[in-house]
C-alpha cells in the first residue's frame, strides 16, 4: 500500500511538471507584457499553441534524416526525466535516488546534445550557427553547473538532490557565502541555459541574434510542439532546482503524509509564481547582450561557482 | 559566540569580496563606480554588524562615515567628474575579463591560505575577516594593475581602502582618532588625484595613463 | 611466414582470423581467470633473456584486468580487420606486424623484469612503428613516423633509467626485488617524474603528445584504433605497475603533479580536437584528453593513497580504470567508424564529407552511439566513468595538505570543463561528417562497409551501452585489481536495490544508469504514441529554408572549422594564441574578402623548436668533426680515454 502511494506521488510529481510547464511559461508572459503595459495573451495561451502545433502537418525538409525525426521525443524524455527528478513539492520520492544532480545536469546535456545534432542534419547555415553558438555556451556553461553541484554537496555532504534539499532546509546550514556565490552562478547559467534575456531572446526570429530559435527553425507541427514542451520543462527545472535547493521552506520530505503533501504543493506553487515574477521583471529591465559578451557572462558564472567550491575547501579546515 | 551572528558577518565580508569581484568584471566607467558604491554599502553594513556584536559604539561612526563618503560623495564626485571629462563611452580594454577573473580567484585562494595557515589560535570571525580583507586589497590592485583608465585607478584604490577598514575593524580595539585619520586621508587623497586627472586631461587630452608613459618616452 | 604469404589474397583473412582466434582464447582464458580465482598470482620464469634474472612473467589482477582491455580490444580489431584489411592496398606492409603488435601488448602487461619489460615495450614501439609506416609514400606518414621514433626511444631510455634507478645499487631487475626496496625520496620523486616521460610520452601527456596526433591517424584505421585505444591503456598500464606497485608508498605531492598534468592535458587534447578538421587526428588529439582523465583521476588516487584514506583511493582508481576500459571500447569504436568513412569516400577531412547518414545508415548510427558514449551522457558508459571521477573529487576536501585542496576543485573544474568540451567536439565530428548535405562528390558513391566491420562496431557499441547501464558489475570486477593496489575496495555493487551504484555508502549519492535508460525509452514512446494517437499525421517534403534562395550550395553549410569558430574565439587566445586578420577589399574592388586565422602549437613551440634547433645547432657546429685526419681521430680518442681514467681516479 505504502509502495502504491509513494508511486503515485512520483507519477503526481512527473504528471504535475508536465502541466504545469507551459502554465508557468504563460505566466511569464503574462507577467512581462504587463510590465511594459501591455494586455498580453492568455494564461492558457502556451497550452492552446501546442495544441495547435500539434494539429498541423509536419513540413520536413528534403535531406532531413531519420536523426531529425527521432531528436525532439529523445530530447522531450530526457528533459522530462530530468525535470521529475528535481524535488519539486516533495522530495526522497520512490525514484528520487535514480539519478544525482551531476546525472540531471548530464541528462539536460544529452537533450542538448541531440538538439544541436538535429540543427546540423538539414544543412542550412541556420542550424549550424545556432548549434556552433549553442555548444559554446554549453561548453561554459556545464562546467559552471558541475562547479556549483560541487559546492552544494560539499555542504550538504551528497550530490543526490533530496539530500541536498533536506540539509538546506535543516537549521544546520548557516549562511555560507559560498552559498550565495553558487546561487549567483546557478541563477547565471539557469538564464543561459533557458536561453533567456539577456543571453538570447526567447521571443526573436532576428537571425544574427538567435541560438536557440536558428537550431529548430526548421522544426514544424507536432515535432515543434514536442521541443517547446521541452523547452517549457527545462524552465520549470531550473526554477524548481533553485527553490529546492534556496528556498526548501515548505517542501516534503519522505513519507509525508497527504496534508505534507499538500501543503508543499501550496508553497511549490507560490515560490514558482515568485521566481516567475522575478525573472519577468529581470528580463524586462535589461537588454540582450552580444553573442560575443555572452562568454563573459558565463566565464563569471563558472569563475563565481569556482571561488564558492573553493572557498568551501580551505574553510573546512576551520 | 552564536552561529547566527558569525554567519551574518562572514556572509557580509565575503559579500565585500564577491562585489570586488563584480567591479573586476565592470568595463564601464559608470558601471564601476556604481559598483564601488555598492562596495561601500557593503563595507559600512557589515562594519556596522561588527559594531553591534562587539558592543563598539565608536565603529558606528566609521560605518557612517563610510556610507556616506565613500557610498554618496565619492561616486557622486566621480560621476561629475567623469562627465566634465567627457569620458563615460570609454571602454576598458587593458586585460580581458577572463584572465583578470582568473587572476582573482587565484588571489582570493592565496590569501585565504596564507590568512588561515598563520593565524592557527585565532579566534574563527577574526581569521575569515582577515582573509576576507586580504583579499580584498589584493583585488583593488589587481584593479589598479589592470586597468588603463585613471579613474578606474583610482576606484581600485578605494576598494583596496575598504579592505583596510574590513581588517581594522576585524580586528577589534582600533581607536576611532585612526579610523577618521584614514577617512581623511583617503578624502584628501581622492582630491589630489582628482586635480591630478584634471591636470592630466588638460596635458594630454586624455586620461588614460599610457600617454603618461608615452610623454616620458616610455611605452610598456 | 605471414610476410611471405602477405602479397596473396587469402592471406588476410587468414593473418585477422588467427589473430581473432588467438585474442579470443586469451581473452577467454584471463577472464576465466578472474572470475575463478580473483586475486591469484600465477608467476613463471623463463630461462630466457639476462642470465641471472631470466625471463619472468606473472599474471596477477592488474595484469589480467589489461590482459582484458588488450585481447578484447584485439579480438573485435581483427574482427574489423577481416572486413577492413581487403581494402589494404599493400597488405604485406601491415599483415606481418599486426599480429606481432598485438603480442607485444600482451608481453608488456605480463612482464615481472624490468628487461622483459623494456624488450617488450620496445617491440611494442617498434612494431607499431612500422605499422605507422605502411603507407610511408606519403611525406606526411613519413614526419609522422620519424617523429614517432625519435618520442619512442626518448620514452624507452626514461623508462630505462626509471628502472635503473627502481634497481638500485645491486641492480636487480626483477619486479619482486623492486617492490621489496623502498627507494628514498629524492629517488622516488626521480622515478615519478621518469614514468611521466616514459609512460607519459606513450600514452599521450602534454606536452609529450606531439607524436600522437601525428602517429595514430597515419596508421590503417583498425591500427589507429589498437593504438589509440589499446596501446595508450599498456602506457597507463606501466605508470600504474611502477608508481603503484613498485615504488611503495607515495608521496602527496606526486598526486598534485600527475593531478594538475592530468588537468590540463584533458583540457587542452579536447581544445586541439576541436580546432581539427582530419576526422582521424580528432580522434587521436580525444584520446588525449581521455588520457588526461584517467591520470587525473590517477592523480587523485595516488593523493588518498598517500594521506591514507583507503576507501577514497579505491573509488578513484577503480573511477582510472573504469574510464580505461569505457575508452577503448568507444575509441576503438570511433576509430573503426573513421576507417568505414575513408573506405566508403576516401575522404579523411570532414571539410569534403557530410550527409553520410544517408549513405551510411548502420555506420552512422553505431559511430552516434560512440559520439555519445564519448561525450560523457547518460546512459552510456562514459557518463558512469566521469560520474566516478566527480564522486571522488567530492571526497577531496578531508585532504589535509592545503596544496591539494586548492588544486583538487580546480583540477574538478578542468575535468568539467573537458567534459563539456568533448560534447561539443563531437557534435562537430558527428555533425559535420554525417549530418547536412554532401560536400563532395565521393559522398554521393559511398556505399555502406561489409558486414565485418559492422558487426565490430555493432559489438563496440554494444559494450558502450551495457557497461553505461550496468556499471555496478564493472565496478565489482574491478575490485580485485583495487585490493592488491590500494588496500581496500568499493562497497559492493551488484548487491544494491535496482543495480544502482552507490559509491561512498555514508553519502548514498547513487546514479542508476539502468533506470535513466529505461525511463528515456518509456517516455520517449510514451511521448511518441500519444502523438502518433492524437496528433495530426500529416508529413510534407520541402525545401528547406533559406532566406528566400533556394537550394543553397553545399558549400554555404557551416564547416567544422566555422563550427569551432566561437570556441575559438573564446579559448584559442589563450590556449594557441590564435589570431584573426580579416582582409576586407576596397569599396569596388573585386577580389574576395578574406579571413586569415593564426594558430601556434604551443606545446611544440616551447619545447620541442628550442630541442630541434639546438640539435641542428650542434650539427652544424659538429659537422667538421667529420672530416678530420686519422692522427686527429686517434688524439680524440686517446683524450677521452685519458679523460675517463682521470674520472675514475678522482671518483671517491
Amino acid at each position: 500500500m505504502a509502495v502504491i502511494f509513494e508511486l503515485a506521488v512520483q507519477g503526481a510529481q512527473m504528471l504535475l511538471v508536465l502541466l504545469l510547464a507551459p502554465l508557468l511559461i504563460g505566466f511569464v508572459r503574462k507577467v512581462k507584457a504587463r510590465l511594459v503595459r501591455r494586455q498580453g495573451p492568455l494564461l492558457i495561451q502556451p497550452y492552446r499553441d501546442l495544441i495547435r502545433l500539434m494539429r498541423k502537418e509536419v513540413v520536413l525538409a528534403d535531406n532531413a534524416s531519420w536523426l531529425f525525426r527521432v531528436t525532439p521525443y529523445l530530447i522531450f524524455a530526457a528533459t522530462w526525466v530530468a525535470a521529475a527528478l528535481v524535488p519539486t513539492f516533495a522530495a526522497g520520492l520512490q525514484f528520487s535516488w535514480t539519478a544525482d544532480l551531476i546525472v540531471i545536469v548530464a541528462l539536460l546535456g544529452s537533450a542538448r546534445f541531440f538538439q544541436a545534432l538535429a540543427g546540423m542534419d538539414v544543412g542550412t547555415s541556420f542550424g549550424g550557427i545556432g548549434a556552433s553558438r549553442e555548444v559554446m555556451i554549453a561548453s561554459l556553461a556545464e562546467p559552471a553547473m558541475l562547479l556549483i553541484v560541487f559546492s552544494l554537496a560539499l555542504v550538504a555532504g551528497a550530490t543526490q538532490l533530496s539530500t541536498v534539499a533536506a540539509f538546506m532546509g535543516s537549521p544546520e546550514v548557516g549562511l555560507r557565502v559560498s552559498l550565495g556565490m553558487s546561487l549567483i552562478a546557478l541563477v547565471m547559467v539557469a538564464i543561459a541555459e533557458n536561453a533567456r534575456i539577456p543571453v538570447d531572446n526567447p521571443a526573436t526570429h532576428l537571425e544574427l541574434t538567435m541560438v536557440h530559435e536558428a537550431m529548430i527553425l526548421e522544426y514544424s507541427g507536432r515535432h515543434l510542439a514536442m521541443i517547446e514542451l521541452a523547452t517549457f520543462l527545462k524552465l520549470v527545472l531550473y526554477v524548481s532546482l533553485i527553490s529546492c535547493v534556496f528556498l526548501p521552506w515548505g517542501l516534503a520530505h519522505a513519507g509525508a503524509g497527504p496534508k505534507a503533501l499538500a501543503l508543499g504543493a501550496a508553497a511549490y506553487l507560490v515560490k514558482l509564481a515568485v521566481l516567475a515574477v522575478l525573472l519577468a521583471v529581470f528580463e524586462t529591465a535589461v537588454a540582450k547582450m552580444r553573442v560575443f559578451r555572452v562568454p563573459d557572462f558565463l566565464g563569471a558564472a563558472l569563475m563565481l561557482a569556482l571561488l564558492g567550491t573553493l572557498l568551501l575547501f580551505v574553510s573546512r579546515s576551520l | 559566540m552564536n552561529g547566527l551572528t558569525f554567519d551574518i558577518a562572514h556572509l557580509l565580508a565575503g559579500s565585500l569580496v564577491l562585489v570586488s569581484f563584480m567591479m573586476l568584471y565592470q568595463d564601464r566607467l559608470f558601471a564601476l563606480i556604481n559598483v564601488f558604491a555598492l562596495h561601500a554599502v557593503v563595507l559600512a553594513l557589515s562594519v556596522a554588524w561588527q559594531a553591534y556584536i562587539q558592543d563598539a559604539h565608536h565603529l558606528y561612526i566609521t560605518a557612517a562615515i563610510a556610507l556616506v563618503f565613500k557610498a554618496v560623495v565619492i561616486p557622486v564626485g566621480l560621476h561629475r567628474i567623469i562627465q566634465r571629462l567627457g569620458i563615460h563611452r570609454d571602454i576598458e580594454t587593458a586585460v580581458g575579463i577572463g584572465p583578470t577573473m582568473l587572476a582573482g580567484i587565484g588571489l582570493v585562494t592565496l590569501s585565504m591560505v596564507l590568512m588561515l595557515r598563520v593565524t592557527p589560535e585565532a579566534d574563527p570571525l577574526a581569521r575569515e575577516d582577515l582573509a576576507f580583507a586580504l583579499s580584498i586589497i589584493l583585488l583593488g590592485l589587481l584593479v589598479m594593475v589592470t586597468r588603463r583608465n585613471a579613474v578606474s585607478q583610482v576606484v581600485g584604490f578605494m576598494s583596496l581602502e575598504n579592505g583596510l577598514v574590513l581588517a581594522a575593524t576585524g580586528a577589534k580595539g582600533m581607536p576611532l582618532v585612526v579610523e577618521i585619520s584614514v577617512a581623511f586621508s583617503i578624502l584628501i587623497a581622492f582630491i589630489v588625484i582628482g586635480v591630478f586627472l584634471f591636470r592630466i586631461r588638460e596635458r594630454f587630452d586624455s586620461v588614460d595613463v599610457g600617454a603618461l608613459d608615452d610623454y616620458r618616452g616610455e611605452r610598456r | 611466414m605471414a610476410a611471405v604469404v602477405g602479397r596473396r589474397a587469402p592471406a588476410t583473412s587468414l593473418v585477422y582470423g588467427a589473430a581473432l582466434a588467438i585474442s579470443a582464447a586469451l581473452l577467454a582464458i584471463v577472464a576465466g581467470h578472474l572470475a575463478d580465482n580473483p586475486g591469484v598470482v600465477s608467476a613463471v620464469a623463463l630461462p630466457l633473456g639476462l642470465p641471472w634474472t631470466g625471463a619472468r612473467f606473472r599474471l596477477d589482477s592488474l595484469s589480467a584486468f589489461f590482459l582484458v582491455v588488450v585481447n578484447l580490444g584485439g579480438a573485435v580489431t581483427s574482427l574489423y580487420g577481416l572486413g577492413y584489411g581487403r581494402h589494404e592496398s599493400q597488405p604485406h606492409r601491415v599483415l606481418p606486424f599486426y599480429p606481432a603488435f598485438l603480442a607485444g601488448m600482451n608481453l608488456v602487461v605480463l612482464a615481472d623484469d624490468a628487461f622483459s619489460f623494456l624488450l617488450s615495450w620496445e617491440f611494442m614501439s617498434l612494431a607499431s612503428w612500422a605499422l605507422v609506416m605502411a603507407h610511408h609514400r606519403d611525406e606526411a606518414n613519413r614526419r609522422a613516423g620519424y617523429i614517432y621514433l625519435v618520442m619512442a626511444s626518448f620514452g624507452t631510455l626514461a623508462l630505462l633509467l626509471a628502472f635503473g634507478l627502481l634497481a638500485g645499487p645491486a641492480g636487480t631487475y626483477a619486479f619482486d626485488a623492486m617492490r621489496a626496496a623502498h627507494p628514498g625520496l629524492l629517488a622516488a620523486g626521480a622515478v615519478l617524474a621518469l614514468m611521466l616521460l616514459g609512460a607519459g610520452s606513450k600514452a599521450g601527456l602534454v606536452p609529450l603528445h606531439a607524436w600522437l596526433p601525428l602517429a595514430h591517424p597515419a596508421a590503417p584505421s583498425h591500427v589507429s584504433a589498437l593504438m589509440s585505444g589499446i596501446m595508450t591503456k599498456v602506457a597507463i598500464y606501466g605508470f600504474i605497475r611502477v608508481v603503484f606497485d613498485l615504488l611503495g608508498e607515495p608521496a602527496w605531492w606526486s598526486g598534485v603533479v600527475v593531478l594538475l598534468i592530468g588537468g590540463a592535458t584533458a583540457v587542452l587534447g579536447i581544445l586541439h580536437a576541436l580546432m581539427e578538421k582530419d576526422l582521424k587526428r580528432l580522434l587521436a588529439y580525444s584520446t588525449i584528453e581521455n588520457i588526461g582523465v584517467v591520470f587525473a583521476s590517477l592523480g587523485l588516487a595516488l593523493a588518498f593513497k598517500a594521506n591514507a584514506m583507503p576507501s577514497a583511493a579505491a573509488l578513484a582508481f577503480t573511477a582510472a580504470l573504469f574510464h580505461v576500459l569505457n575508452h577503448s571500447f568507444f575509441k576503438s569504436l570511433l576509430f573503426f567508424g573513421a576507417g568505414a568513412v575513408l573506405s566508403a569516400t576516401g575522404e579523411r577531412d570532414m571539410e569534403r564529407l557530410g550527409g553520410l547518414i544517408h549513405r551510411l545508415p548502420v555506420t552512422s548510427f553505431v559511430f552516434l552511439v560512440g559520439c555519445v558514449s564519448i561525450s560523457a551522457l547518460p546512459p552510456f558508459n562514459g557518463f558512469a566513468s566521469e560520474w566516478l571521477v566527480f564522486q571522488a573529487i567530492l571526497q577531496s576536501p578531508e585532504l589535509p595538505q592545503w596544496g591539494l585542496k586548492v588544486i583538487v576543485p580546480a583540477v574538478g573544474g578542468m575535468l568539467a570543463l573537458a567534459a563539456a568540451l568533448a560534447a561539443a567536439c563531437f557534435v562537430k565530428a558527428f555533425g559535420i561528417t554525417f549530418l547536412g548535405r554532401a560536400r563532395s562528390t565521393a559522398v554521393e558513391r559511398a556505399h555502406e562497409v561489409d558486414r565485418w566491420s559492422l558487426a565490430a562496431m555493432a559489438m563496440l557499441a554494444v559494450f558502450c551501452l551495457l557497461a553505461g547501464i550496468l556499471p555496478g558489475f564493472v565496478i565489482d570486477s574491478l575490485s580485485p585489481v583495487t585490493l592488491s593496489l590500494i588496500g581496500d575496495r568499493m562497497p559492493v555493487q551488484t548487491a544494491q536495490p535496482w543495480l544502482s551504484i552507490v559509491p561512498i555508502a555514508e553519502s548514498r549519492s547513487s546514479y542508476n544508469g539502468l533506470l535513466v535508460f529505461v525511463f528515456i525509452t518509456i517516455s520517449a514512446s510514451l511521448a511518441a504514441f500519444f502523438i502518433h494517437r492524437f496528433a495530426s499525421h500529416a508529413l510534407r517534403r520541402g525545401p528547406a529554408w533559406g532566406c528566400g534562395f533556394a537550394d543553397a550550395v553545399p558549400s554555404a553549410q557551416y564547416t567544422a572549422v566555422s563550427f569551432a569558430q566561437p570556441i575559438r574565439r573564446v579559448f584559442g587566445s589563450f590556449a594557441f594564441r590564435a589570431r584573426e586578420t580579416v582582409e576586407m577589399p576596397a569599396p569596388g574592388a573585386l577580389e574576395p574578402a578574406r579571413l586569415k586565422v593564426d594558430f601556434h602549437d604551443v606545446a611544440w613551440e616551447t619545447f620541442y623548436q628550442p630541442i630541434t634547433g639546438a640539435i641542428d645547432f650542434a650539427t652544424d657546429r659538429l659537422n667538421h668533426l667529420q672530416f678530420l685526419t686519422i692522427r686527429r681521430y686517434l688524439t680524440l680518442v686517446f683524450l677521452y680515454l685519458v679523460i675517463l681514467l682521470l674520472v675514475l681516479a678522482l671518483w671517491p
